[in-house]
């Protein structure tokens, strides 16, 4: 083989490395998904629950973190339900803006243990959208779910942890951002 | 075969530029590898440099010298040298020297890259060494530089790390694409596959290993960049990212990366052993299995790394049984370099007493390697002084002393004369005693549970870290033995022959020495 | 007859290491069945690789020592054999399976999800602890206690130096307690070497591990992921106490809890003098503030901002105290409303403003700084 045309093939391989480092982040989420590996659950709205499982239940608990300066204080109404496996809950949250300005909210969910996070479908939860707060604005969210029937027996209790964060600026910025694109 | 290639230097010799123009300039892969070479064992006694404050610092418990900050400094930096800046250039250093020399090329394939690949090395670390004087200081956040402590949470000269990585990896693999079209294209007619000698293959298999993976951490640094300037949030769990995410890409890049740096020194110690048992290479074939059946696992193993993130059990045990894989062709190549020393007739040079403390000492990182492949115990090793042992036994009394091995196997042949064998025996031995000293305690301070990274330390941990400090101080003074050996061989000393060593075998013991400007201008025949 | 050598060597170089099972040589077996398991594990692995590097390395040193040139051994022509090839192949790998299947067995058994009867929630920040004992409404933050002056020399090192906090966190023997992890800020890692656990915590993520400790007793470890300046002095300290001492204590802590806030409402009409804010001001700034901005305030350039001199520090009092009781934004700088009292800050304001050559000369009351908290809360209403 020539020189270039090694040398070319070669460069390709490089360069499809780089963009395969790329892939990787798409490829993560889906092997998370399938694996329960980061304990990541779905933000999407799940289908409505088929049948219940009432031979057994199960504990779901409840703890928010309000990442480092996140002027927000959420608190779940209750520490922990006990619910049957397809068995509709719902859970209600207060959530306060603790600063005197307008703040953005966005809160992620993460499950424990991770391999629960697949079979815990959320059909409303103020998770799915960036939440946006007057100043020290209180509002009280919904949380609506069912753990799938599906769930390894051996799973007893699990926790569902929202770490909330403020993306103000990040909003802020985009908001710029497309401004500028715009115009 | 050798007045040919001498008359070929007299005619090219007064083509090439005089004095510093000849070295920025060349693309003569005996000067390029002499330049990789000379700035490796600069990269090597800079980061050595380094690794004295550090354990300056942790002679005694209690804040002394360094503040925390700029110890972080330290170790990172520290880390990022002695990969990126001494072993990955010694060993381009000895492919340039040696592949074409091995395989009857005249050259490099392409040359000119050569020069470009070389000289950009120097820049990058201008730049990382350089951010360590601007204000807010260098990079601190460990070699693996896991995000966020690199993203949000690290300062603005984080923009020089990253530009200084991207030069570094830009210049490892042009290397490498040089290695490989070298090594396809440039065979003397008759050098077959299976005639290859074995530093030329673990050198084929180290370069696709590099342009496999440097591309992928040029790639996390990418993200790392966008992450902290441009609001991107691939690591971020704000924006749908994920911290966790950063190491699996890392470490995708890392494991490999590992093998990158100890596959060439397989394929020297492979050359050294058999030279002086005076007996051929116990099981040729089954080594090139095993080099590359240890770079394809190195791919399915990269998670080990990170046992502690939390992880569903059976990603645990898929990376317990791979990792644990690993050691048996590494089983192999050990077994293998016994069974060539068996009833041969062995003789203990300087390049053999390297080799000889490579196998033992090599195998006892092993060992502390498969230990730490135990998913249950790795929790307990994870992050310790323990792991601290284990990658300085693999890397420095391994692919170190197997750089230090090829230098003096190959010194006669580069520069014409013996080096002092006195002086080099003491230069072997006194490193041999003071690199044990300096990190066979580490074991124990990592069980006892000394974590890794810490400027400071519990008071049962002082005893030993008193201990590993003087091994270190003179492990680093030891390597100034090593700088005059190499001067004085450079300068002078008894006068080569072309065949330095009666059982060497390979084409380059067929040029005299030293080697020419130019060989193998006419390709040998290898029957 | 080397076979008989081997073993003894085995033996003589394994058997004091067996015996000092909690030195400072070794792994720590630990106070939990996991932990013991963990530590057979090691000691078996570790036993299996001495072996056979003694076999391997007296095989080299027998051959580096008869096939010498110095004694005229004239190379064998051997260099192949598929046989002994294929069975060094294999005897490694029937080994490797034999190692394999304990260590999955404990593998299991730390995985195990059954249902605890404690759970307490972990969050690492640079660089501290914080404990929430979930479903209790007890919670703290436990902070390194060894004084600047021993890390700085200054003083004789006690004996648990750099292993001490202030608050341990306390749990209660012979019961499962579940630990979730995460993160305020960068990750951090919760490691306790008696209990097998360590578990990084991720910012953003929640992990768990879990303990049944089988003695009474305090087991002391550290952050064991590299998170920033002061990794090094983030210590855990965890008191294993009988059930029955545990119920006691919890019940305690949330007595302490209302204490805490009817002293702080008390402090409102309280005038406190200079000098005790001043004390309260230094051992704060010490704890929670010299990390970053140093015992001199003046900060590290380009890392963290000096203090001496401040804008801030300098500037309007209420500008101040509402940088420390909500901190700022994309940088370093916490939030330390919940971490500290309205006296503490109150105190470490008064200390900033009337140190290193800041002189204002102003004291700053926990009235004022509860006035700032309630004015915050009321702004923009």
């Amino acid at each position: 083989m020539s020189h270039s045309g090694l040398l070319k093939k070669l460069l390709l391989i490089v360069v499809g490395m780089f963009a395969f480092a790329f892939a990787l982040v798409p490829l993560y989420d889906v092997f998370c998904d399938v694996t329960g590996l980061n304990g990541k659950p779905s933000l999407d709205v799940a289908a409505k629950s088929e049948k219940v499982e009432a031979s057994r239940t199960v504990d779901v608990s409840f703890t928010t973190h309000s990442q480092r300066n996140a002027p927000f204080e959420v608190k779940s109404r209750q520490y922990s339900v006990n619910v049957q496996p397809g068995e509709m809950a719902e859970v209600k949250f207060s959530a306060k803006n603790l600063s005197a300005q307008s703040r953005v909210m966005q809160a992620v969910p993460s499950v424990s243990p991770g391999k629960a996070a697949k079979y815990l479908h959320k059909m409303a939860c103020f998770c799915f959208d960036q939440q946006s707060f007057s100043a020290n604005q209180e509002v009280e969210f919904t949380l609506v779910f069912y753990v799938d029937t599906e769930l390894p027996e051996e799973i007893k209790e699990l926790t569902l942890s929202y770490t909330v964060f403020d993306i103000s600026e990040a909003t802020a910025n985009n908001t710029v951002l497309a401004k500028q694109k715009a115009g | 075969m050798s007045t040919v290639a001498q008359t070929e230097q007299n005619h090219h010799e007064h083509h090439a530029a005089k004095g510093f123009k000849r070295w920025l300039y060349t693309t003569n892969h005996k000067d390029i590898g002499s330049l990789y070479l000379i700035f490796s064992l600069t990269m090597f006694l800079i980061g050595g440099a380094m690794a004295m404050v550090i354990r300056a610092e942790l002679f005694q418990p209690g804040l002394q010298l360094v503040d925390p900050h700029f110890f972080n400094q330290m170790t990172t930096v520290h880390g990022l040298i002695m990969v990126f800046g001494a072993v990955m250039p010694a060993f381009t250093g000895l492919a340039n020297w040696m592949v074409p020399m091995m395989i009857g090329a005249p050259d490099m394939a392409l040359p000119r890259m050569n020069n470009w690949s070389f000289w950009i090395l120097p820049f990058a670390f201008a730049i990382l060494l350089l951010s360590l004087f601007m204000e807010g200081g260098g990079p601190a956040f460990g070699w693996t530089f896991y995000a966020p402590l690199s993203t949000t949470y690290s300062n603005d000269n984080t923009a020089l790390f990253v530009f200084a990585v991207h030069i570094m990896g830009i210049s490892s693999i042009m290397g490498a694409i040089n290695v490989i079209v070298t090594i396809v294209n440039l065979r003397a007619p008759g050098m077959t596959w299976m005639k290859l000698p074995l530093f030329v293959w673990t050198w084929l298999i180290t370069a696709f290993l590099l342009i496999a993976v440097m591309p992928v951490l040029a790639g996390a640094v990418t993200m790392v960049l966008t992450d902290k300037y441009f609001g991107t949030s691939f690591f971020d769990a704000a924006g749908g990212g994920d911290p966790v995410m950063f190491q699996h890409i890392f470490w995708f890049f890392g494991h490999p990366e590992v093998y990158i740096m100890i596959l060439p020194a397989f394929g020297i110690i492979s050359t050294i052993i058999p030279t002086f048992s005076r007996k051929k290479l116990f099981g040729y074939a089954s080594m090139v299995y095993a080099t590359s059946s240890i770079a394809l696992l190195s791919f399915i193993v990269w998670a080990h790394h990170m046992f502690t993130t939390g992880m569903p059990l059976a990603g645990e045990l898929f990376f317990m049984y791979a990792t644990m894989l690993i050691s048996v062709p590494t089983g192999v190549k050990v077994f293998n370099w016994v069974a060539t020393m068996w009833r041969g007739s062995i003789s203990f040079e300087v390049p053999m007493l390297f080799a000889i403390a490579f196998i033992v000492l090599f195998t006892l990182g092993g060992f502390s390697g498969l230990m730490l492949a135990i998913t249950p115990a790795d929790f307990q090793y994870h992050d310790t002084y323990f792991v601290v042992a284990h990658f300085h036994y693999v890397l420095v009394t391994g692919a170190i002393f197997s750089i230090m091995a090829a230098a003096y196997y190959w010194l006669p042949k580069w520069t014409g004369h013996m080096y002092n064998e006195a002086l080099a025996k003491w230069h072997f031995w006194l490193s041999l005693i003071s690199v044990n000293v300096l990190f066979f305690p580490m074991h124990f301070v990592g069980l006892a549970g000394m974590p890794r990274r810490i400027p400071d330390y519990a008071l049962q941990f002082a005893d030993f870290n008193a201990l590993i400090s003087i091994g270190g101080f003179a492990f680093g003074l030891s390597q100034l033995l090593f700088v005059a050996v190499v001067y004085k061989c450079i300068k002078g000393g008894e006068q080569a022959p072309s065949k330095v060593w009666d059982g060497a075998e390979g084409l380059e013991w067929d040029i005299p020495s030293p080697a020419p400007y130019h060989t193998f201008s006419t390709p040998p025949e290898v029957k | 007859m080397n076979k008989y050598l081997s073993m003894v060597s085995v033996f003589l170089l394994t058997t004091p290491l067996v015996t000092y099972g909690n030195s400072a040589f070794n792994m720590r077996e630990g106070v939990t069945d996991i932990s013991q398991n963990v530590y057979q594990l090691h000691m078996t692995i570790f036993l299996i690789c001495c072996a056979i590097g003694v076999v391997v390395f007296a095989v080299m040193f027998w051959a580096m020592i008869h096939h010498r040139k110095s004694k005229g051994v004239k190379p064998a022509q051997f260099h192949e054999s598929t046989k002994v090839e294929i069975l060094w192949t294999a005897i490694p790998f029937l080994i490797l399976v034999a190692m394999a299947v304990p260590a999955t067995k404990t593998l299991i058994a730390m995985e195990d999800v059954s249902k605890a009867d404690l759970t307490i929630k972990i969050t690492g920040s640079q660089w501290k602890w914080h404990y929430e004992y979930m479903g209790h409404d007890v919670d703290f933050y436990s902070v390194l206690s060894t004084p600047k002056s021993q890390i700085d020399d200054l003083e004789e090192k006690s004996e648990n130096y750099l292993l001490e906090v202030d608050k341990p966190l306390v749990i209660p023997t012979d019961r499962k307690v579940r630990f979730l992890m995460t993160s305020d800020d960068v990750i951090h890692s919760w490691w306790v070497p008696d209990f097998a656990v360590k578990k990084d915590a991720n910012p953003g993520f929640i992990n768990e591990a879990w303990t049944r400790v089988n003695e009474e007793g305090v087991y002391r470890g550290q952050c064991a992921e590299l998170c920033g300046k002061d990794h090094g002095f983030m210590p855990v300290v965890v008191e294993a106490r009988s059930p029955e001492a545990f119920e006691q204590w919890l019940s305690a802590a949330k007595q302490d809890k209302l204490d805490a806030a009817a002293a702080s409402a008390a402090l409102l009409d309280q005038t406190l003098s200079k000098d005790e804010l001043m004390k309260t001001g230094e051992k704060v700034y010490m704890a929670y503030c010299a990390a970053c901005h140093q015992p001199t305030g003046m900060g590290l350039p380009g890392v963290f901002p000096a203090l001496k001199g401040s804008p801030i520090v300098l500037g309007d009092v209420k500008d101040h105290i509402d940088i420390i009781l909500h901190g700022k934004p994309g940088t370093a700088m916490q939030a330390f409303a919940k971490q500290l009292s309205i006296k503490e800050i109150a105190g470490v304001v008064t200390f900033k403003r009337n140190s290193w050559g800041n002189d204002l000369d102003q004291i700053v009351q926990p009235s004022e700084v509860q006035a700032r908290i309630d004015a915050n809360k009321e702004a923009g209403k």
